[in-house]
């Protein structure tokens, strides 16, 4: 189908853009368009307009600094992906940006924009929350930063309401000491996952297992971090069980079922993906030492 | 208010080299506004909600999905549809681009709704790269993993894709023609 019909502004700045969203009633921001575009062609959005951002120069940058990496609302996905400075500092980010759909998608898709999209199929979401990132909120109250816990409400909700923009993420470094990993099982590459991992594991100073960190994509209904230490703790990296660390995971989460998994079936591959990312983190992590 | 709400915007785009304009609804996809306002129906709407690719096209060089995409976001922009893929032989002919040329060789197409959205994104995929160096099955995955095909099973795509990514290694103006048909792709069957 097509998009029922809106009414439709390319403001100029982010002032301009909180303007246009204060005086239009039912007003939706656009920046990549490749989530809102088919809500909008399948009729399950109809905003009454549309403000796009892609005329608002200044928002396409990647910051990266001892920090993290902070991403402005229109970096594509494709210039995250191959950004190498973001990936050296989190390396989350190009390991879980590669797995956003394909390259026609990530040429357009934003990642920033897909955050605010808030969808619990999303990786970016997943992986804000992962890291403990934020979002940079415009409003015409002023600018204010929003945790990743503060943001997510429900699926495809955030917290934000009235005129409000979201003009970057930022993803904190990764602590040293840490190696990570980020896996998915989709019906095809580049689909929505079925269940997806992104996993942070960090060693202490004599190579034992400090934290184990692991968030999950199309599991629950907003991201989630789930501290898995317990089942791993003070072993050296070399011995750590990692299936029982996807045995702990496993009863932390609360999946449903839907027609592509069952909610048993997720749950079974948090377990796997869990012991497989957290091996593949662990090794990362080892490295570190070398 | 300043900034300029509309219903209706006039766009400028540069369509395979040539300016054209259109005025149009601003909910006017791209796809729509390339087949319907400017008359270039080579590219394809399949699903229009962006999973099947068929209507991927360049934009400013980068396939996109033309469903996803709309109209007056891309005021000044340049498109390149499936019609603007064969280069101009300079006699007033045309040759065909490589991979449009791998397709035939191979029979990468049945029905043909689908070849627009290949085409582009597959010309685009290995003109990004480094021709010089072999394909490997994973880089051919990922080019063709985006768009759906109905009747090929894809084997043939594939080897399309291997065919073209081995006759772009050829520096232009060598006298050798396209290499063969790699061997590896006797598994798929072959042409047929």
């Amino acid at each position: 189908m097509k998009p029922a019909p809106f009414r439709y502004a390319d403001p100029r700045s982010v002032p301009e853009a909180l303007e246009v969203l204060a005086a239009e009633e039912g007003a939706k921001v656009l920046a990549g368009g490749q989530s809102l575009l088919p809500l909008l062609s399948m009729r399950l959005a109809a905003p009454a307009t549309l403000v796009d951002l892609n005329r608002v120069p200044g928002l396409d940058t990647v910051e990266v600094n001892g920090d993290g990496v902070r991403v402005g609302a229109l970096v594509r996905h494709a210039g995250l992906l191959a950004h190498e400075g973001a990936a050296r500092v989190q390396p989350l980010l190009a390991r879980a940006t590669a797995n956003v759909a394909h390259p026609a998608i990530r040429n357009r898709g934003t990642t920033v924009g897909s955050i605010a999209h808030a969808d619990p199929a999303g990786e970016m979401t997943s992986v804000l929350a992962l890291t403990g990132g934020s979002v940079t909120v415009a409003a015409l109250s002023g600018e204010r930063e929003v945790d990743w816990q503060d943001l997510f409400v429900g699926p495809l909700e955030t917290s934000l309401l009235g005129a409000a923009v979201v003009t970057a993420a930022f993803f904190p470094a990764l602590p040293p000491r840490s190696g990570t990993a980020f896996a998915e099982v989709a019906r095809r590459k580049g689909d929505y996952a079925v269940c997806g991992a992104g996993v942070v594991v960090t060693l202490d100073e004599d190579r034992r297992v400090a934290t184990v960190r692991a968030s999950y994509i199309s599991v629950g209904l907003t991201p989630e971090v789930h501290d898995l230490t317990d089942a791993v703790a003070g072993s050296p990296v070399e011995k750590a069980d990692w299936a029982a660390a996807g045995a702990l995971a496993r009863t932390l989460v609360e999946p449903d079922g839907d027609l592509h998994a069952s909610a048993d079936y997720r749950r079974l591959l948090v377990g796997v993906l869990t012991e497989r990312t957290l091996a593949e983190a662990a090794e990362e992590a080892a490295g570190e030492f070398e | 208010m300043s900034v300029p709400v509309d219903t209706e915007r006039t766009v400028h785009l540069t369509v395979n080299g040539v300016p054209r304009e259109a005025t149009v609804p601003v909910r006017r996809l791209l796809s729509d506004a390339l087949r319907h306002d400017l008359g270039l129906t080579g590219t394809h709407v399949g699903c229009e909600h962006g999973v099947c690719g068929a209507c991927t096209v360049l934009v400013d060089g980068e396939p996109v999905r033309s469903c996803l995409v709309l109209a007056v976001q891309v005021d000044g922009a340049a498109v390149t549809t499936v019609e603007g893929l064969a280069r101009d032989d300079g006699r007033g002919g045309q040759v065909l681009h490589p991979v449009q040329e791998a397709f035939r060789e191979c029979h990468a197409l049945q029905c043909g709704f689908c070849t627009p959205g290949f085409l582009m994104t597959i010309a685009a995929g290995l003109e990004a790269r480094d021709a010089a160096e072999e394909i490997s099955e994973e880089e051919v995955d990922d080019l063709v993993g985006g768009n759906l095909c109905r009747c090929t099973g894809y084997a043939n795509i594939k080897k399309a894709v291997r065919h073209a990514a081995a006759s772009m290694a050829v520096p232009a103006g060598t006298v050798a023609g396209p290499p063969a048909v790699p061997a590896e792709s006797a598994a798929d069957g072959g042409p047929r």
